[in-house]
C-alpha cells in the first residue's frame, strides 16, 4: 500500500523510472496494436497473391521500427513535449513550405522527403503538430477565455496555413483530416457550438469560391462521388469494382486468398487505399466487422485515456490523436464503400506504406505518453511545477 | 481559483468527450450498417456482377464438315495451319526477336512492320500473328531455335483446305471470311478469321458443314488477360458431306478439258447422280480462303474464259444439232412424220425468198428420220420442224428436262431457254415467224441450253424415263442432313418405240458407216456409245462470206468461232452413263467435242463407279474431322 501511495506522489510529480514508466503503460492497448498489424501482414500477404514479398516483410519491419518509437515516445514526459509543442509545429510547417517550394522548383508534384526506407509526408506529420500546437494552445486559455472570438484567432489561424498548404498540393484527404481533427480539438476545448454552426455556414458559402480553385481532377472525384455512374469506366470504376468486391464477399466472405476481384486486378491499389475493400471480400462482413470492432476498442481506449488524465493538454492530445486515428478509419473504409470520395486516406496499420504507419505509432506514442504521465501536474503556461 | 477553474473545464472536456465518442459510435454505426447493406443485402447482385467482371465466355469454333466424293474421297478438308504468333510481353525487344525470327524462316519486311504495329497497339500479353500457313520445315527451325527466340509462340489452327485445288472448284465453291450482310445472329460468324461457304456446295450446305460452337468459360483479370478455363463445353463438328461425284473421273475431265474453256458433265442414268460436273477454266478456291489481292481478282474476273463460272449450270448455249432428237420426237409422237419418210437434201431449202442451207453444201439426198439425226441433215429437220411447229417441239424439249432449273443444289443455275410462239409475243412483242421455226429445229437461234440439261436430255433419251440430276449424297431436311432417299423416276411418257427411233440415229452417229462422230466411236471390247454431234455458230454468217467460202478455224478470231458440242451415253445396250461435253469456240462438235467425250466416256466406263459398292455413313463417320487422327 505504501508503494502504491509513494508512487503516486511520483506519478504527479512525474520523475518516474524508465522502468517504472515500463510498467506504468498500458501492455493491453500495444496487444490490440500488434492484432490489427497482423490482421494487416496477412492481407499484404493475400494481396501480393500469397507471398510476402514484396509488402508483408517490409510492412512487418516497419511496424517494429514503429513500436520502438512508440515505446520511445513512451518514455518522453509529456511535459517537455507540451514545452516544444509550438516548435515543433514551426518545424514540421517549416518542412510543409520546404517540399512546397522543391515541388515548384522541381517543377513535380513530390510531396514527402526521402528518408531512406520513409518517404516522410511533412502533411502527415502536420496531422500530429497541430494537435500538439493547438493543445498547448487551449491548455493555457481559460474556458472563459477560449468563449471569446478573438482568442480563436490565433488557433485558427494555426489550423488555416497548413491547411492551405496541404490543400495547394494538392491534397484533398490529408487537409480534410487537418481541419477535421482541430475542429474536435476546438470542440473539445469548449469553444461554443453555435460558432461551429456559423464555421460550417460560411464554409457552404465558400464552396462556390473554392470550387474552381480545385483541381480539375479533384473536382471529378467529387462529381464522381456524387453520382458514381457518371463514368463507370473511368473514375467511377474504382467506387463500383470496390463495392462489387465488398458485396460480392457476402457475410462470411469468399476465403483468404480467394477474392476473386482484389486477385484479378479489378481492385485499385489493393495494398493500400483499398486493403479493406480486400479484406471484406475475402473475410466477408464477419471480417470487416470485426477489425472494425478492434478499432473500436483502440478508440475506447483512447477516450478512456483522455478522460482519465488529469491535465488539459494531456486530454487534448490523447483526444486529438485518437480523432486523427478514427478520421483515419473512418474516412478510408466510407470511402472504399462509396460514401465519400476516393480521397487517398491509408487504413491504419493495414495499408501498406511508411508515413501513414509512422504517423499512427507517433500518434499511439503519444497517447501512451499521456497515459504514463496523466497524473502529472503541469501549470498553465507548461511549467513542471506551476501551481 | 486555477483548480476551480480546471474543474470546470473538466466538466465541459468529459461532456463534450461523451458528445464526440458518441458521435463517433454513430459513424462507425453507419460503416457497419453501410457493410451489412451492402454484403448481405445486395449481396447476391454484387456477386453475381463479380462473376460477370470474372468470367468471360469464349467461343470455341468447330471444326468445319468435310466434303467428299462419292467413295469418301476428300475434297475439302481442314488442315492444320501452323502459324508464329509473337507475345511481346515475354521478350525484351520485340525487333531483335524479329530479327532472330527472320533469320530462321522468311520475314518479309511488311510482315514485320505489320507486326511492330499490332504490338504497339494491342496490350502486351496478346499474341500478335507473325507469319501463317507455316510448313513444317519452318516449324520445326522454330522448334529447335526456341531457346533464341523469346516470346515467340506457334499455334496451330484448322483451315480449309482444298486438296484437289482446281479441279472441282465450282461445285465445292470456297469459303471466305464473314461479310456484314453474312451476320444471322450466329455468334460463330462473329468469330476473327471465321469462314463461311460463299459459293457452291459449301454455302448452299453451309449452315450443316458450320456445325455449332462450344464454349469456354474463361476467368479474366482486369486487364482481360485469362488465368484460366473453368468450363469448357465442346461443340459439334460440322456435318461431312459427301457428293455424287467421283473425283477420279472429275479429275480425268478436268485435264482432257484442258486449256479450253469448256465443260463436260457425266451422269449416272439410273440414279440422277452426277459423277462429274468440270468447267475450266477453273480457279484455286484455297486463294479465296487466304484471300485474294486485287490483282489476282482482277486476273479471275476479268478472264473471258471466265473462269468463275460454272458453265456446266451457268453457261447457256445454242445446243446446235444436238437439239435435233427433240425436234425428231415432237413430230413421231404429233405423228407429222414416219421414221421411214424421207425427206430430200440439196444441200439447202426456202422458205420464201429466204433460202436455208444445210451444213452439208452438196445436199444429203433423201434422209431418214435414222440417217437425217446420224448425218446431221439441216434440211429434214427444216422441213420437220415446219410440219410440227415451235410449240410442239418447245414442249418436247421440256420434256427431255431443257428449258428448266434442274436443281442440284448450286445457286446461279440458268434455265436456257425454249421459245414458243406466246413467248416471242410476250418478250418481244412480235409474231412468230415460220423462218424462226427452221432455225429451232436445227437448235440455234433463241434456243438456249445448259451442260447439264444436255446431259440429262442424254440421259432421258438413254432411260425414257425423267431422270432428275443430283449432286449431293445427302440433302437437308429441317436443318439436318439426312441421307438422300433413293429416288425412282416417273416414265417420260414418249413411246419407246420414238425414243427407241432416236437412240437408233444417235448409234449411228457414232457406229454408222456415215455418222458425223463415226472417229470418235469406242474403241475396243465391243461396248458402243450413242451420241449426238453440234456445232452452233455464235454469229450470223452472211451470204457474202457464204460465197467467199468459209474461212478456216485458226483464221477465225476465237470469240467468232462455233461452239462445239456432243452428248452421249453408253453403252448403247444398256446405258448407264450420260454424258454432255460443250467447248465454246472449240470448232467442230464431232472435230473437237466427240474426241473428248469418247475420252472421258472410256475412262467413265472402265471405272465403272457405279457398280461399285457405295460406301456407307459409318464408314464416313470414321473419318470424322472431330475424331483424333
Amino acid at each position: 500500500m505504501t508503494d502504491t501511495g509513494f508512487l503516486a506522489a511520483r506519478l504527479r510529480r512525474g520523475d518516474m523510472t524508465i522502468k517504472e514508466k515500463l510498467w506504468q503503460m498500458s501492455w493491453s492497448l500495444v496487444l490490440w496494436l500488434c492484432i490489427i498489424a497482423v490482421i494487416g501482414f496477412f492481407m499484404l500477404y493475400s494481396a501480393a497473391n500469397a507471398s510476402l514479398d514484396p509488402w508483408t516483410t517490409r510492412q512487418a519491419a516497419r511496424f517494429g521500427l514503429g513500436l520502438v518509437l512508440l515505446l520511445t515516445i513512451t518514455m518522453i514526459d509529456i511535459r517537455l513535449v507540451m514545452r516544444y509543442a509550438y516548435v515543433i509545429y514551426a518545424a514540421v510547417f517549416a518542412l510543409l513550405i520546404f517540399v512546397e517550394v522543391r515541388g515548384v522548383i522541381g517543377g513535380g508534384a513530390q510531396r514527402w522527403i526521402d528518408l531512406g526506407p520513409i518517404n516522410l509526408q511533412p502533411s502527415e506529420l502536420m496531422k500530429v503538430a497541430l494537435v500538439l500546437a493547438l493543445a498547448r494552445y487551449f491548455h493555457s486559455v481559460s474556458l472563459e477565455d477560449a468563449g471569446r472570438p478573438v482568442f480563436l484567432i490565433i488557433p485558427l489561424t494555426m489550423v488555416a496555413l497548413p491547411a492551405v498548404m496541404i490543400l495547394r498540393q494538392p491534397d484533398l484527404g490529408t487537409a480534410m483530416m487537418v481541419v477535421m481533427g482541430a475542429a474536435v480539438l476546438f470542440f473539445m476545448a469548449g469553444v461554443r457550438l453555435w460558432k461551429f454552426v456559423a464555421v460550417g455556414i460560411s464554409g457552404l458559402a465558400a464552396i462556390p469560391i473554392v470550387w474552381p480553385l480545385l483541381e480539375s481532377y479533384q473536382q471529378n472525384r467529387i462529381l464522381t462521388f456524387l453520382n458514381p455512374e457518371r463514368d463507370p469506366l473511368g473514375a467511377g470504376y474504382h467506387i463500383l469494382q470496390s463495392k462489387i468486391a465488398l458485396g460480392s464477399g457476402g457475410l462470411f466472405g469468399k476465403g483468404f486468398l480467394q477474392g476473386t476481384q482484389s486477385h484479378l486486378n479489378f481492385l485499385p491499389e489493393q495494398q493500400t487505399d483499398f486493403i479493406f475493400t480486400m479484406l471484406a471480400e475475402e473475410l466477408g462482413l464477419v471480417g470487416g466487422v470485426t477489425l472494425i470492432a478492434l478499432y473500436s476498442i483502440v478508440l475506447i481506449y483512447g477516450f478512456a485515456i483522455a478522460i482519465r488524465c488529469r491535465h488539459q493538454f494531456g486530454r487534448l492530445v490523447a483526444i486529438g490523436v485518437t480523432t486523427t486515428f478514427f478520421l483515419y478509419v473512418f474516412i478510408n473504409v466510407a470511402m472504399v464503400m462509396g460514401l465519400i470520395p476516393v480521397v487517398g486516406v491509408p487504413l491504419p496499420l493495414i495499408s501498406y506504406g511508411g508515413t501513414a504507419l509512422l504517423t499512427i505509432m507517433l500518434c499511439m506514442g503519444l497517447l501512451m505518453s499521456v497515459y504514463v504521465h496523466r497524473d502529472v501536474q503541469i501549470g498553465v503556461r507548461g511549467g513542471y511545477d506551476d501551481g | 481559483m486555477i483548480i476551480n477553474r480546471d474543474s470546470d473545464r473538466t466538466r465541459v472536456f468529459n461532456r463534450r468527450a461523451a458528445v464526440l465518442g458518441g458521435s463517433q459510435a454513430l459513424l462507425i454505426s453507419a460503416l457497419v450498417g453501410r457493410m451489412y447493406y451492402l454484403q448481405v443485402i445486395e449481396s447476391d447482385r454484387y456477386r453475381m456482377l463479380a462473376e460477370e467482371n470474372r468470367i468471360n465466355l469464349r467461343l470455341l469454333p468447330p471444326p468445319r464438315g468435310r466434303i467428299l466424293d462419292r467413295f469418301g474421297e476428300p475434297l475439302a478438308v481442314n488442315r492444320q495451319n501452323f502459324r508464329v504468333l509473337l507475345v511481346s510481353e515475354q521478350t525484351q525487344d520485340v525487333s531483335q526477336t524479329l530479327d532472330a525470327l527472320g533469320e530462321v524462316i522468311e520475314l518479309s519486311e511488311y510482315d514485320r512492320e505489320r507486326v511492330q504495329k499490332e504490338v504497339r497497339r494491342r496490350r502486351s500479353f496478346v499474341p500478335v500473328t507473325v507469319r501463317e500457313n507455316l510448313n513444317w520445315e519452318e516449324m520445326a527451325r522454330i522448334q529447335v531455335n526456341a531457346p533464341d527466340l523469346p516470346g515467340v509462340v506457334v499455334d496451330e489452327g484448322l483451315t480449309r483446305f482444298y486438296p484437289q485445288t482446281q479441279t472441282a472448284a465450282h461445285v465445292l465453291g470456297y469459303v471466305s471470311s464473314v461479310d456484314e450482310d453474312d451476320l444471322t445472329g450466329d455468334p460463330l460468324l462473329q468469330l476473327p478469321g471465321f469462314r463461311i461457304g460463299k459459293a457452291g456446295m459449301e454455302r448452299q450446305f453451309d449452315l450443316a458443314l458450320r456445325g455449332s460452337g462450344g464454349t469456354s468459360q474463361v476467368e479474366v483479370n482486369a486487364l482481360g488477360r485469362v488465368i484460366r478455363e473453368l468450363e469448357r463445353e465442346e461443340g459439334e463438328s460440322g456435318t461431312d458431306l459427301m457428293l455424287t461425284l467421283d473425283e477420279r473421273l472429275q479429275r480425268h475431265a478436268a485435264e482432257r478439258l484442258g486449256a479450253e474453256s469448256a465443260s463436260a458433265v457425266v451422269l449416272d442414268v439410273h440414279t440422277g447422280e452426277v459423277l462429274v460436273m468440270a468447267s475450266t477454266p477453273s480457279f484455286d478456291p484455297n486463294a479465296f480462303n487466304r484471300g485474294l489481292s486485287q490483282r489476282e481478282w482482277n486476273a479471275l474476273s476479268g478472264d473471258p474464259r471466265a473462269p468463275m463460272t460454272n458453265k456446266a449450270i451457268q453457261g447457256q448455249y445454242s445446243p446446235g444439232s444436238t437439239f435435233k432428237m427433240v425436234v425428231a420426237l415432237a413430230a413421231l409422237e404429233q405423228g407429222a412424220i414416219s421414221p421411214e419418210q424421207t425427206v430430200f437434201c440439196r444441200g439447202h431449202t426456202d422458205l420464201g425468198s429466204r433460202r436455208f442451207h444445210c451444213w452439208e453444201d452438196r445436199g444429203h439426198g433423201a434422209m431418214d428420220m435414222v440417217q437425217a439425226i446420224a448425218q446431221s441433215c439441216d434440211v429434214y429437220f427444216y422441213e420437220v420442224a415446219r410440219r410440227v411447229g415451235v410449240d410442239r417441239i418447245a414442249d418436247m424439249a421440256h420434256r427431255l428436262g431443257l428449258g428448266e432449273v434442274l436443281n442440284v443444289g448450286l445457286s446461279g443455275q440458268r434455265a436456257g431457254l425454249i421459245p414458243t410462239e406466246a413467248w416471242k409475243r410476250a418478250t418481244l412483242n412480235e409474231s412468230w415467224q415460220q423462218g424462226e421455226t427452221f432455225v429451232v429445229g436445227i437448235g440455234q437461234g433463241y434456243v438456249l441450253t445448259t451442260p447439264l440439261q444436255l446431259a440429262v436430255m442424254s440421259a432421258r433419251l438413254a432411260t425414257g424415263l425423267k431422270v432428275e440430276p443430283v449432286l449431293t449424297r445427302q440433302i437437308m431436311m429441317g436443318g439436318a442432313v439426312v441421307q438422300r432417299p433413293p429416288q425412282a423416276f416417273e416414265p417420260l411418257g414418249v413411246d419407246p418405240n420414238h425414243i427407241a427411233v432416236a437412240r437408233r440415229g444417235m448409234f449411228e452417229v457414232l457406229n454408222g458407216p456415215r455418222g458425223t462422230a463415226r472417229a470418235s466411236k469406242l474403241r475396243g471390247d465391243g461396248v458402243q456409245m450413242s451420241g449426238k454431234t453440234g456445232t452452233t455458230q455464235v454469229r450470223l454468217i452472211t451470204m457474202a462470206e457464204r460465197e467467199a467460202g468459209l474461212p478456216d478455224g485458226d483464221e477465225i478470231p476465237w470469240n467468232e468461232r462455233t461452239h462445239a458440242l456432243f452428248v452421249a451415253y453408253a453403252p448403247e445396250e444398256n446405258p448407264r452413263y450420260a454424258l454432255s461435253v460443250v467447248v465454246e469456240h472449240g470448232g467442230g462438235g464431232a472435230s473437237v467435242a466427240a474426241p473428248i467425250a469418247r475420252d472421258i466416256m472410256t475412262e467413265v466406263l472402265r471405272l465403272d463407279p457405279s457398280r461399285k459398292p457405295r460406301i456407307d455413313e459409318d464408314q464416313i463417320a470414321i473419318a470424322k474431322p472431330g475424331a483424333p487422327a
